[in-house]
């Protein structure tokens, strides 16, 4: 019984030696350990703060760090590169972001394509072995290039083509097309993200106005979108129809005629007879206006060269060589007196 | 990728990663922060905030560049220095007759202003004035708010926010005990005063683990007195603060620990009919073809009456 008694006092003693690590408190302080926070809603004693406020606000402070520390060293410890550490839990403070949450973004067509069909992405390594040259090449990035031109020293040209095509040109505007797709490609899924409406046919409008070429374009498009292809669609007298790349597909009917596969020689003969028939007895054909318009001018012109045989040059006029004396005055459509007696109808053409 | 949706795609490697780094992210790192100078910036003002920015290092970039502008009135000049330095905290330092000592501090949400507070320094003992050792910079501090002024008006709700969001460092998943060195404390009493003081830990012996705590003050300290405030909206404020579905942690139901330790589950099986369950087939309790005749009749009878 004394030695118990004497070890229980042994143990108080040294207990006393050190100050106590406990902390009483009106209430309970609300932790959030994973931030290292704790919030006392215990009323400030503003005597003590006015009569000693540091002293007060290093005890205040010392007793809710205790407290916050008490909590810390009842967490789980591990020991990470010979140092003893504690893993946090989760911070329950809510913080504003800095930035806002990143949408999702819409997958591209050949994302959406893959996912449907199942296709994964394969990794590629970046050397490959090559059995012509019997060696690693790389596949992108350095000395690509040079392994490409050991590999294709001599390309051969094949049979259907002509004998003098440049092989390595052809090679090489094919690589810029296929570039020039992707990158259209790839603006056209940014578009598609973004939800901007892009023609179908021709580049998109880039000023507020659109250009005569554009107009023209939408037109036939439209024209041709209706459910009988256009056919039936009324045409304004002098509208002509978009010409450029990819209209011609949509415009309907308007695949040409291909012409039979060569016929016998004796039909053949009298085609290239009748041909040449055409092509010999034709009459001119007078273009009205034309014809007009050319006798005027020459009339114009004999007309200004009489008067200048009529006037002596006053001496010479020295400088601004380049006078052109144009006589010939543009004919006006609505300006100037309209003259009846003239027999071309509205503005010429030349 | 944000980088890949713009039409002209960045030339260098270094340019697509810078692009890449100012992108949203749904996890994001620890919070820049800018300092900057106001109209006719006091010597305690500019020491004040210099003082801040050494806690506040490496996250933090001091300007020293007089700006002629009011926050309060004109923000685009934090604006676009924030959206230059890609920061979304910062602080402002003035002086004038009608409010000396004047700091603001802040933040953005999206290159936007969410919340403006002006503090005036009334008191303040720099860093330099307390002669001893300091912490080691980068730590991360213990934050402590007494008082209960704190979660009953709205302005010190969402300073309390702000001086966290300023202080906090970033978001760590271990701690090292020896790092714990730091002690921050901001007191907040009844008449809009609010006093931030700054200690180093020291861990004494106490007998048992947990070890006794003293304190040894080391600046700065500052007597804030609250002045305005330019709170954002209550939904802007929601929708700075919603957290993407990645970063939620699932609850994991049904699963506990008893006593001893083991692991207890729950399954929850739906209604079951008895009398239709698929059990062993044991022949002799097979019915015979007379017994089963007998049903039937019984059956029969039954319906018929």
């Amino acid at each position: 019984m004394d030695i118990v008694n004497e070890i229980l006092l042994n143990e108080q003693k040294k207990a006393e030696k050190y100050k106590p690590i406990t902390v009483d408190k009106h209430l309970d302080l609300e932790f959030d350990v994973g931030t290292l926070l704790a919030f006392d809603s215990n009323d400030v004693d503003t005597k003590l703060l006015k009569s000693d406020k540091d002293v007060y606000l290093q005890s205040l402070t010392r007793d809710n760090t205790q407290l916050l520390l008490n909590k810390i060293w009842e967490l789980p410890t591990e020991r990470i590169d010979e140092a003893i550490v504690v893993r946090l839990p989760l911070p329950t403070t809510v913080l504003p972001r800095a930035k806002p949450v990143p949408k999702p973004r819409p997958l591209t067509k050949w994302q959406e394509f893959a996912k449907a069909k199942g296709i994964t992405k394969k990794k590629k390594d970046k050397l490959q072995w090559d059995e012509q040259l019997q060696k690693w090449v790389p596949l992108y990035g350095f000395r690509k290039a040079a392994a490409e031109k050991e590999k294709n020293w001599l390309i051969e040209v094949p049979q259907n083509m002509d004998p003098m095509t440049d092989m390595y040109e052809k090679k090489a505007s094919e690589k810029s097309e296929k570039v020039a797709k992707n990158e259209l490609q790839r603006l056209k899924n940014i578009a598609r993200a973004r939800k901007v409406k892009i023609p179908r046919v021709g580049l998109p409008v880039t000023s507020d106005k659109a250009s005569a070429t554009q107009l023209a374009t939408a037109a036939t498009v439209a024209k041709a979108s209706t459910a009988s292809l256009g056919k039936f669609q009324d045409k304004l007298p002098k509208e002509k129809e978009a010409r450029g790349k990819g209209v011609h597909e949509l415009i309907p009917g308007k695949e040409r005629k291909r012409r039979a596969p060569i016929p016998t020689p004796q039909a053949e003969r009298e085609n290239n007879l009748n041909l040449l028939d055409t092509i010999l007895n034709k009459r001119p054909k007078i273009d009205m206006d034309k014809a007009v318009a050319k006798h005027i001018h020459n009339e114009q012109a004999m007309r200004s060269e009489e008067k200048k045989n009529l006037k002596p040059s006053k001496g010479k006029r020295k400088g601004k060589g380049n006078s052109t004396n144009f006589s010939a005055k543009k004919p006006k459509a609505g300006r100037g007196q309209r003259n009846p007696s003239k027999k071309t109808p509205g503005r010429k053409r030349r | 990728m944000a980088v890949m949706q713009r039409i002209k795609k960045p030339t260098t490697r270094k340019g697509k990663k810078v692009l890449l780094a100012k992108a949203p992210k749904p996890i994001e790192g620890p919070k820049q922060c800018i300092f900057l100078q106001g109209r006719n910036p006091s010597e305690r003002t500019r020491k004040l905030l210099k003082d801040i920015y050494d806690l506040k290092k490496p996250d933090a970039a001091y300007l020293s560049r007089k700006n002629d502008f009011v926050p309060f009135e004109d923000a685009t000049i934090i604006e676009k220095m924030c959206d230059k330095k890609d920061a979304a905290l910062f602080g402002v330092g003035s002086h004038s007759k009608k409010r000396p000592h004047n700091i603001i501090l802040g933040r953005t949400f999206n290159y936007n202003v969410l919340d403006l507070i002006e503090l005036g320094a009334e008191n303040f003992k720099s860093m330099s004035e307390f002669q001893n050792m300091k912490v080691l910079a980068g730590l991360k501090p213990c934050l402590l708010f007494n008082g209960p002024a704190w979660d009953l008006n709205l302005d010190l709700k969402r300073l309390r926010s702000l001086f966290i969001d300023f202080f906090h460092r970033e978001k760590v998943d271990t701690i090292r005990l020896q790092g714990l060195e730091h002690a921050l404390s901001f007191t907040a009493t009844d008449d809009g005063m609010i006093y931030l003081r700054s200690y180093r830990i020291l861990l004494k012996k106490s007998g048992q683990r947990t070890p006794r705590i003293e304190l040894d003050e080391i600046g700065p300290s500052i007597d804030f007195k609250l002045r305005r405030t330019k709170l954002a909206a209550d939904d802007l404020y929601k929708e700075a603060c919603r957290v993407p579905k990645e970063s939620k942690q699932g609850t994991k139901k049904n699963i506990s620990r008893d006593a001893f330790g083991s692991k207890l589950g729950r399954i929850h099986i739906g209604k079951q009919d008895i009398g239709k369950l698929q059990t062993r087939k044991m022949k002799g309790l097979k019915k015979t073809p007379e017994e089963r005749k007998q049903m039937l009749l019984k059956k029969k009878a039954k319906a018929k009456e």
